[in-house]
């Protein structure tokens, strides 16, 4: 197989006597696109905030970019990028200003802040926002701009945590076509979603369900698994095994 | 190290942005300094007097003259009944009743002592001891007076006299201006810069943005610095701003060195938006910060000495100035300003301060997590 | 109104729960009442006091003695001529210095005058007043002393003093009546400017509109627990002050609560109407805190007379509620009066509280629309 990107095993996050991970085991190779399914609530985010270093596990071994999540989450940091669903660019900035911040903050330099602003402004015929700032733009065009920024600097990782939430299906699908674009390029896409009909469009899938993983396989396999037509099927099929 | 700098641009871009808070940080200060230093004064003026004066005679009739010739005092009432004069007390209409008794003059020329009554309002007991004690100036010259008299009709013995002669340095007219104003313009900036930065951070903290910073390679102290960075030069500005006026508004005297000042200041703030910082990693929501902040200054600005001597203060109280920033500012300023102290007059505050600085930006900087 | 009552309950519990907050607001008077009345004092003590005799004989070092003794003063250094002076006041620890002249005492006896000049550091200055006055009161006291029995003939005049309502000048008769106005009127404004401001940026005032409780009931929804605390606050301030300081309420107690909630009510309206004006808390901040505290503390009367500030500032204070409101305090709970004596600053404070609901409901229509 590729090489792998991120390994958990067994992974258990507690908050108290709150179980939120409950013996998480994944891997993710270089360069696909993993979906990180599940219904609200199932500890897709907890799980996520401990890949991208923002917390520590319980218990259980998490590597991240060949970086332990207990002890090197700085060097996690370097080396990934991300996209939170409640926010991820300030809104009282304009985009040029965002992207020097995000750029100099990754450590790039100023002549290649510059080239990749020209080049991302083009790639979303953005050119005539360039100094609007993020509050006036329209919704959809904000996710686009979220994610190119999360990537911007190119890092091996981009944890997208429910990046299309509020958006209509239009920007949506355009949305999917930059992640396969930056999948393409290398970057590993790691996303969480509660759309079931965008586990379509991933690699593999992981489904999660009261802190556990239930399933993980490719979409294919699955609904071939579950004799299912569509993966909301599975999913309704595992969470509900009576229906 | 590129990294605060990006932040701190980001900071600046934010701040200056606010159309609110980008004109009030300076109109504010601005605008509480000429309105508030002209009414800070302790001097007492025209002191509403009452008076009943039941004798009459040319030695009665010649104190109240002399009283009302002074400027301390202003005969606003004269009347006969007592009850009327206390009156006036309770509808603070007057704030001293001075009874002359009948037999005052007969009593002085026969060589007794005359008696005067006077009733003061001492709610405020400051007002009032000064108010005695002025009126016991007044006494002491009529007495003076009729002692002269007395000279010429030779009833008079001689008494040694130890002639006191009183001056005032630094502020020969007693300007309670020039006391007041340094320390209206610490309780400014510290206000400001104590507020405004943790409220930043929280706020950040509140709307989530803080998220996106934690998930980046950007180090702890990068953040708080760059945090402190903006609000350090705008107290800074603040602090120049407030010392233009004091000189072109109200002709504040300025002894000393204004670099050392700047220089004693900027370690004030350092110390006092470190404090503010680490307050806020324990506040979740602005509602919260906002009040321990208040806390927190409250307490520090009424223990500095800002109305009333440190000196004064019992020994608890002045252990715990020392750790209280603006109590060191306090000084320092007061003493530059006024008396042109130099850095070694400075010296304990000055390192007193550093130690403050390094302490609370410390602790801001651990206290933060960027990894739960 | 189970549903304003339902909500009013909400609000409650949104701050009941809010344990740091709430240690806040009962702390901050107690803490303010506690400096004041312990930390916080005009009298003179330990005041540093140098010394430059020229003369050095016995009469010189008599008067030393007794000056530094009276438990005012403190000797900070031995001058040994006018040079020193300028350096030792920017230490900063010498707050006067007293200048025996040459052979003070040989004058004094032979002449029967000798001069000494008290030189006082003017940065501080009250302490500069209070030093001198008390210095020289002390010299008089030894000058009666020397004299003995012949002074009698030179004191003609003997004034007795009566300090009304506060016997024993005791500084917290001012102060506490200030903190309670200081506090009602910060914590009231504030706290609900903060809180109503609080839902305008967070878009939840959206949600508060949409529901079926009219305009009307969301404010007083929202007020209402402030009211309680801001009046819980004024019984703590008030007990403490009789427990710790032995200041009771002289005049009616029932009248002074009266016009405590009178005036809780003007700062809720205050921090209404500054909620208004806010876009966000940022603003309702500064505007509370910022803005109200220098000018309530300063300018109306709470610790420096408006008799003494210029004629101007007369108007000024007029449009500051706190400046009635001090006056009306000061007159119940330390003078004893009754309503007789405040019925204009009462009336005054009435009409503000109006102003400020009418202007504020007038606004709050306009966003409506």
């Amino acid at each position: 197989m590729n090489n792998t990107v991120i390994s958990v095993h067994n992974l258990v996050k507690k908050f108290g006597s709150f179980t939120a991970n409950d013996n998480l085991s994944f891997e993710v190779y270089a360069g696909e696109i993993f979906g990180f399914l599940g219904a609200n609530g199932a500890g897709k985010t907890t799980t996520i905030r401990i890949l991208s270093g923002l917390s520590i596990p319980t218990s259980g071994e998490v590597n991240v970019a060949g970086f332990d999540a207990y002890s090197q989450t700085e060097q996690i940091k370097k080396n990934i990028g991300y996209m939170c669903q409640k926010f991820s660019l300030y809104e009282d900035l304009t985009v040029k200003e965002n992207i020097i911040l995000y750029g100099g903050i990754y450590g790039m330099s100023k002549s290649l802040i510059r080239e990749r602003l020209i080049e991302l402004l083009a790639k979303l015929r953005f050119q005539e926002y360039e100094n609007r700032m993020i509050s006036d733009l329209p919704p959809g065009l904000r996710q686009k701009l979220a994610f190119s920024v999360a990537v911007l600097h190119e890092p091996k990782i981009v944890f997208l945590d429910e990046p299309t939430g509020g958006v209509d299906p239009i920007t949506r699908r355009q949305f999917w076509e930059s992640i396969y674009e930056t999948a393409s390029r290398g970057i590993t896409v790691f996303v969480t979603t509660h759309y079931m009909d965008e586990a379509e469009y991933c690699d593999r899938i992981s489904i999660m369900n009261d802190g556990k993983i239930v399933a993980l396989d490719t979409p294919e396999r699955l609904k071939k698994q579950y004799n299912a037509t569509s993966v909301e099927e599975v999913f309704i099929k595992i969470a509900r095994p009576d229906t | 190290m590129r990294t605060i700098f990006y932040l701190i641009r980001k900071e600046f871009i934010q701040i200056f942005r606010n159309k609110f808070i980008s004109k009030a940080i300076f109109a504010v200060p601005i605008v509480q300094m000429l309105i508030l230093v002209p009414a800070v004064t302790f001097e007492l003026k025209n002191v509403k007097l009452a008076i009943i004066d039941k004798d009459m005679t040319s030695e009665s009739r010649g104190l109240i003259n002399m009283l009302a010739g002074s400027t301390f005092f202003k005969v606003s009432f004269s009347t006969f009944s007592e009850e009327e004069a206390n009156n006036l007390l309770h509808r603070n209409k007057c704030s001293m009743i001075l009874q002359i008794p009948s037999g005052f003059g007969k009593d002085i020329g026969n060589g007794k002592q005359g008696k005067l009554l006077a009733t003061i309002d001492a709610v405020n007991a400051s007002s009032a001891e000064l108010t005695w004690a002025y009126f016991n100036g007044v006494v002491r010259d009529y007495n003076m007076d009729l002692i002269k008299k007395n000279i010429t009709s030779g009833s008079f013995v001689p008494l040694p006299r130890i002639e006191i002669t009183n001056r005032y340095w630094y502020n020969e007219l007693l300007n309670y201006k020039y006391y007041m104003l340094p320390g209206i313009l610490v309780i400014l900036v510290t206000a400001i810069g104590f507020l405004l930065a943790g409220l930043n951070m929280v706020r950040e903290k509140e709307i989530g943005t803080i998220e996106q910073i934690n998930v980046t390679p950007v180090r702890k102290y990068h953040f708080i610095i760059a945090k402190m960075v903006p609000f350090l030069l705008i107290g800074l500005t603040d602090l120049a701003l407030g010392l233009v006026i004091g000189k072109v508004a109200f002709n504040i005297p300025f002894e000393g060195s204004v670099l050392l000042m700047f220089f004693g200041s900027s370690i004030f703030l350092i110390a006092v938006l470190g404090l503010a910082l680490f307050i806020s990693t324990y506040s979740g929501t602005q509602q919260q910060y906002m009040f321990v902040a208040f806390f927190c200054m409250i307490i520090f600005i009424l223990m500095s000495g800002i109305f009333t001597p440190y000196e004064s203060m019992p020994m608890w109280a002045q252990d715990f100035n020392l750790i209280n920033p603006v109590a060191y500012l306090m000084r320092i300023n007061r003493m530059i300003m006024l008396k042109g102290s130099t850095i070694s007059d400075i010296s304990r505050e000055l390192y007193s301060l550093v130690v403050l600085a390094i302490l609370f930006t410390t602790l801001a900087v651990r206290r933060y997590r960027k990894t739960v | 109104m189970k549903r304003f009552l339902g909500f009013v309950k909400k609000e409650f519990l949104h701050i009941f729960r809010d344990y740091r907050t709430l240690f806040i607001l009962f702390g901050i008077p107690v803490a303010q009442i506690l400096i004041f009345g312990f930390a916080v004092s005009n009298d003179i003590r330990n005041a540093g006091v140098a010394i430059l005799d020229l003369s050095h004989d016995e009469i010189t070092l008599k008067l030393t003695d007794k000056i530094i003794s009276s438990g005012f003063f403190k000797k900070t250094e031995t001058l040994l001529n006018y040079k020193d002076i300028d350096r030792v006041f920017k230490k900063g620890k010498t707050k006067a210095v007293i200048i025996f002249e040459n052979d003070f005492g040989k004058k004094l006896i032979s002449e029967g005058k000798a001069s000494l000049s008290i030189i006082a550091d003017g940065s501080e200055p009250n302490t500069a007043t209070l030093v001198t006055n008390y210095t020289t009161a002390i010299v008089n006291d030894f000058t009666t002393e020397l004299a003995g029995p012949v002074l009698n003939n030179s004191i003609r005049i003997s004034p007795d003093v009566k300090m009304f309502y506060n016997p024993n000048l005791k500084s917290h008769f001012m102060f506490v009546p200030g903190v309670v106005t200081l506090i009602l009127i910060l914590i009231s404004a504030l706290m609900t400017s903060v809180t109503i401001t609080r839902e305008k940026e967070f878009g939840t005032m959206e949600v508060l509109l949409v529901s079926p409780l009219r305009p009307i009931q969301i404010i007083l929804g929202k007020v209402m627990p402030y009211f309680i605390l801001s009046f819980i606050n004024v019984l703590l301030i008030l007990a403490l002050s009789w427990l710790v300081f032995d200041l009771p309420v002289k005049g009616s107690l029932i009248l002074l609560l009266a016009e405590c909630m009178l005036y809780i009510l003007m700062s809720l309206s205050l921090g209404i109407l500054i909620s208004t004006v806010s876009a966000n808390m940022q603003q309702a901040i500064f505007i509370s805190l910022i803005g109200l505290m220098l000018p309530t503390v300063l300018l109306s009367g709470f610790i420096f007379p408006i008799e003494n500030m210029p004629k101007i500032y007369d108007y000024v204070s007029s449009i500051l509620p706190p400046r009635y409101f001090i006056v009306i305090i000061k007159n119940i709970m330390i003078k004893g009066t009754g309503l007789m004596y405040i019925w204009k600053e009462t009336l005054i404070l009435i009409i503000m509280t109006l102003v400020f609901i009418g202007l504020s409901v007038r606004k709050f229509k306009i966003r409506l629309e």
